[in-house]
């Protein structure tokens, strides 16, 4: 903090500044075969600044930034000197301005847990080894594991600007994951399975294990599926990464500009009636739980979807101007190098009664996925084209039947949204932007033989 | 063409030993930290990158970004272990420092102490020619070039709603040493363009997008006009306004000539880096000399191709680059390597040794990866499929190597109906299995050419080149709806 505020001291008159500055740690063991494969150790730390100026003629204001990866003071004064010619080059534009203080307390958090430093590298060496020896002990269909990774890391984060901006934080991470490869005959199958936590001590291997193990020994003898329309059960990693994909099109930023689907449909059914939809970063259950957003704003709880009606966007300050609203605590950035923008920190979709197991039986007949790929390539948050690879098992008679891969399943999210059919009652936090649970999505196309 | 006041003056590179960025003793002294404690390889990898972004949306110039990253990594391989730590302090009190800590993993290995004598060798030869250095290209000349891309999108059609400009430029110089006495340096320039344009219709919005990279400088602009990468991203949304939903189930693909060589990248050359081959993780482990693909398939890995979006002139363990014949004629003649995987096997690497950073390992991963163009003509191959879909541009994809399944998605595509494109289709997802798409490969074009793609694995990415001419696969499951 010292450091963001001293730079922020040298702002001239008139000149709008913010700086970010972070610290951090993080180690990271990976074993395989028994050994060490890799043992990695570092601290690194950088800044980013912003600099806003006035326009020529009161047109508006322009920003630049920029970032350097070390806090040596000659490399700051050089990224500050960097930031202010940015600046004289972006169009002047009355919606650009820093956050200021809007009232909202901050939640405080406690994201930190001192375990992280005081456990021995030891402890944390022998937990990766013994999750690769305890999963390749598992079954003896597991004929490889081919990484488990054990990694931690702890972060402070300060920011201070001209507007009066002053915020700091630090959390702890800790993550076990392991890759196990499932063989019989030619045939061979995938599956990872991880445990998040704030410290070694809260992680679980267990857990890391039976869910590599379950996951790639139940896809053993997986055929390709007939095509067809079929009503889909998503699995909750899998629901959790489909949210963070409907996040980018509740980004106030991607409505302003005219890049989401939900754009100008405030107040309209966009989901089936159950579905209630919640960013909120101040439940410290939440794995990017926060106390304050990329502005130093307090991070609050926002309720974008409710009873299937869309209720509202998530902003930062600059799209919060141009929509003519105020910012809703929702700047995230990516680290040091990256400037704020609009975006979802901890969605929860709000769970209904149902077990996994009830909702298999209500389905009856459909597909059970448990990891889709080319989420990236065909996905489409701005068309809502929704199209990915699958793998899983067929539902028949209300249990998991035989595995299936080298599928699709494709529809919109748009339609997804107001097909869901089920949503289940088993909440996990994960890593990410959004906790999921297990979820039915009726009305999919299947696409296989 | 950059206008004439204000184009960048062209500056040759003087040799970058003149501003070796840490100094030959220093290597020396922290090298042999790095082997106090024993082991059989330590590695030094500096970097010095600088970066600049300007983005143009809404109509607005709304970012300029620069950027700077600075340090080094050290690592120590010692038996099956690998130690690593990195720094951003580039003195020798700093590189011990993070020394010390990379050789903890050798402490119980019961190995000797070594000193390490640099010697410098000849550096590669590596004749990049003129570039016109991102640093010596005032901001008002790259902005110049966002502006006429927003209005030639914005030209394209009324139903241009929305247009985002990008253009970034990154020079990264790395020096490499390591315990062996190798010391490399390199200078990589690398400069893209990219436009996003939404189209909005009666049946929503649609998007288009097009890019141009290269291991070059800005002189790149004198070649490439940025009106045309904007028009095309433009024609994209505009075609997909009236698309219907793409097909579900197998059908035929003819993929035109640099739609995105990714096919290849996922179908077989993840598969083909030898980290997953040494782990019995890809479905092409222990196929050496086998017919993996149809006879028409010869795919090569280059990280020489001058320019190429995966070009450099050593790889980031300070090897030259390789033109590396990865799939002969059909047949698998060998896979990737780089230093540790090589090392394990008693074999060279291939040149194909990367990191995303300083702060990262170096691992196994893909250059230019391309399949030699054929010999038949491209219009000849879609008039010669009765029904089937044409791929004119390719998005990104994924592999799990173990099974060998991949996806790639369309974000161009069409209906083939009587050997004729018809109806543009909505993007959506293929899936196939690598070596069974590779036997169904039934035609190649003339036509080669190249993409630049970004390649993410385990968390790193790396910038690199997918090529191929036009080419028919004969049945592929594809993902959409109708």
């Amino acid at each position: 903090m010292e450091l963001a505020a001293a730079v922020v001291g040298q702002a001239r008159p008139g000149e709008g500044m913010e700086v970010y500055v972070t610290r951090g740690t993080d180690n990271e063991v990976r074993a395989y075969d028994g050994a060490i494969e890799s043992l990695t150790s570092a601290d690194s730390a950088g800044v980013g600044i912003r600099v806003v100026l006035d326009g020529p003629d009161g047109e508006g204001s322009r920003l630049g930034f920029a970032w350097a990866g070390s806090l040596d003071p000659d490399v700051v004064q050089a990224a500050l000197g960097d930031a202010r010619d940015n600046a004289r080059y972006a169009t002047p534009d009355p919606d650009v301005v820093l956050a200021e203080p809007d009232g909202f307390a901050p939640v405080e958090q406690d994201l930190w847990d001192d375990g992280v430093i005081t456990t021995p590298l030891e402890d944390k060496i022998a937990l990766a080894l013994e999750l690769e020896r305890a999963t390749r002990g598992a079954d003896r269909r597991v004929r490889q594991v081919s990484s488990a990774d054990y990694s931690d890391g702890r972060v402070e984060v300060a920011l201070a600007s001209t507007t009066g901006i002053r915020s700091t934080a630090r959390r702890t991470t800790a993550f076990l994951s392991v890759d196990a490869i499932a063989g019989e005959g030619a045939d061979s199958q995938t599956g990872t399975g991880f445990s998040v936590g704030r410290s070694p001590t809260s992680l679980d291997p267990d857990e890391a294990k039976d869910d590599a193990v379950l996951r790639a020994t139940r896809l053993l003898g997986a055929q390709k599926a007939r095509s067809g329309r079929c009503t889909v059960v998503f699995d909750p990693r899998v629901v959790s990464t489909l949210l963070s994909v409907v996040a980018s099109a509740l980004s106030g930023e991607a409505v302003v500009k005219g890049r989401s689907f939900f754009a100008g449909r405030v107040g309209e059914t966009v989901a089936n009636a159950a579905v209630t939809l919640t960013d909120d970063p101040t439940d410290s259950r939440a794995f990017s739980a926060s106390a304050y957003d990329g502005e130093g704003l307090a991070c609050r709880r926002n309720v974008l979807i409710s009873d299937g009606v869309l209720r509202m966007f998530v902003y930062d300050t600059v799209s919060a101007r141009r929509a003519q609203t105020r910012s809703t605590g929702s700047a995230v950035r990516g680290g040091f190098s990256g400037t704020p923008s609009a975006g979802c920190r901890a969605l929860v979709l709000s769970p209904g009664q149902m077990g996994a197991d009830d909702i298999l039986e209500m389905v009856g007949d459909g597909l059970y996925v448990q990891s889709v790929t080319g989420m990236h390539s065909g996905v489409n948050p701005v068309s809502g084209d929704f199209s990915v690879g699958a793998e899983g098992l067929m539902i028949r008679g209300g249990s998991l039947a035989e595995p299936v891969r080298e599928v699709t399943v494709a529809s919109s999210l748009q339609r997804m949204l107001q097909s869901i059919v089920g949503i289940g009652a088993d909440l996990r936090w994960l890593p990410g932007v959004a906790a999921g649970q297990t979820l039915a999505i009726a009305d999919m196309q299947l696409s296989g033989d | 063409m950059l206008s004439e006041d204000e184009q960048g003056t062209t500056i040759t590179i003087p040799p970058v030993t003149d501003t070796s960025l840490i100094d030959p003793g220093v290597l020396a002294n922290v090298l042999s930290a790095a082997l106090a404690h024993g082991g059989d390889m330590a590695e030094v990898f500096a970097e010095d990158s600088t970066s600049a972004s300007a983005m143009l949306d809404d109509r607005r110039v709304e970012e300029l970004s620069s950027g700077r990253s600075r340090g080094a990594g050290i690592r120590v391989v010692a038996g099956e272990t690998t130690g690593f730590a990195h720094t951003s302090d580039l003195s020798e009190k700093g590189l011990l420092a993070a020394a010390s800590a990379a050789a903890s993993v050798a402490r119980d290995g019961g190995g000797t102490a070594r000193t390490v004598a640099m010697q410098l060798g000849p550096l590669a030869a590596h004749d990049r020619g003129d570039r016109t250095l991102p640093g010596s290209v005032s901001k008002s000349v790259k902005l110049d070039l966002l502006v006429r891309a927003d209005e030639a999108a914005r030209a394209a059609g009324g139903s241009i709603s929305q247009v985002q400009v990008g253009c970034g430029d990154s020079r990264r110089r790395i020096l490499i040493a390591n315990s062996d006495g190798l010391l490399a340096e390199d200078d990589q320039v690398r400069t893209r363009f990219s436009v996003v344009c939404v189209a909005n219709g009666d049946t929503g919005m649609q998007t288009g997008h097009e890019s141009l990279a290269r291991t070059e400088g800005y002189e790149i602009f004198e070649r490439h006009n940025v009106e045309d990468i904007a028009r095309t991203a433009a024609q994209r949304a505009l075609a997909k306004l009236s698309a219907r939903p793409a097909p579900s189930g197998e059908v035929p693909i003819v993929l035109a000539g640099g739609s995105g060589g990714i096919l290849f990248h996922e179908a077989c050359g993840h598969g083909l880096e030898a980290d997953h081959i040494l782990k019995d993780a890809s479905v092409y482990t222990g196929k050496m000399g086998e017919l993996v693909a149809s006879p028409l398939v010869t795919l090569v890995d280059d990280g020489t191709v001058l320019g190429e979006w995966g070009n450099f002139a050593v790889d980031d363990e300070g090897r030259a680059p390789a033109r590396n014949v990865l799939i002969e004629n059909g047949v698998l003649t060998d896979y990737m390597w780089d230093w540790l995987r090589a090392h394990k096997e008693g074999r060279a690497s291939s040149g194909n040794g990367r990191r995303q950073s300083y702060k990262h390992l170096p691992m196994v991963r893909m250059t230019n990866t391309y399949l030699l163009a054929g010999r038949e003509n491209a219009d000849e191959i879609v008039a010669q499929t009765p029904t089937g879909v044409y791929v004119s541009k390719l998005g990104g994809g994924q592999v799990n190597t173990t099974t060998g399944d991949f996806v790639f998605g369309t974000t161009e595509a069409y209906l083939i109906e009587d050997g004729h494109l018809t109806v543009p289709l909505r993007d959506a997802n293929l899936i196939g299995n690598g070596p069974e798409v590779l036997r169904r490969i039934d035609a190649v074009a003339d036509d080669f050419d190249m993409t630049p793609g970004t390649c993410g694995k385990d968390g790193q990415s790396v910038p690199v080149g997918c090529g191929q001419a036009t080419l028919r696969i004969t049945g592929v499951t594809l993902g959409g709806t109708a």
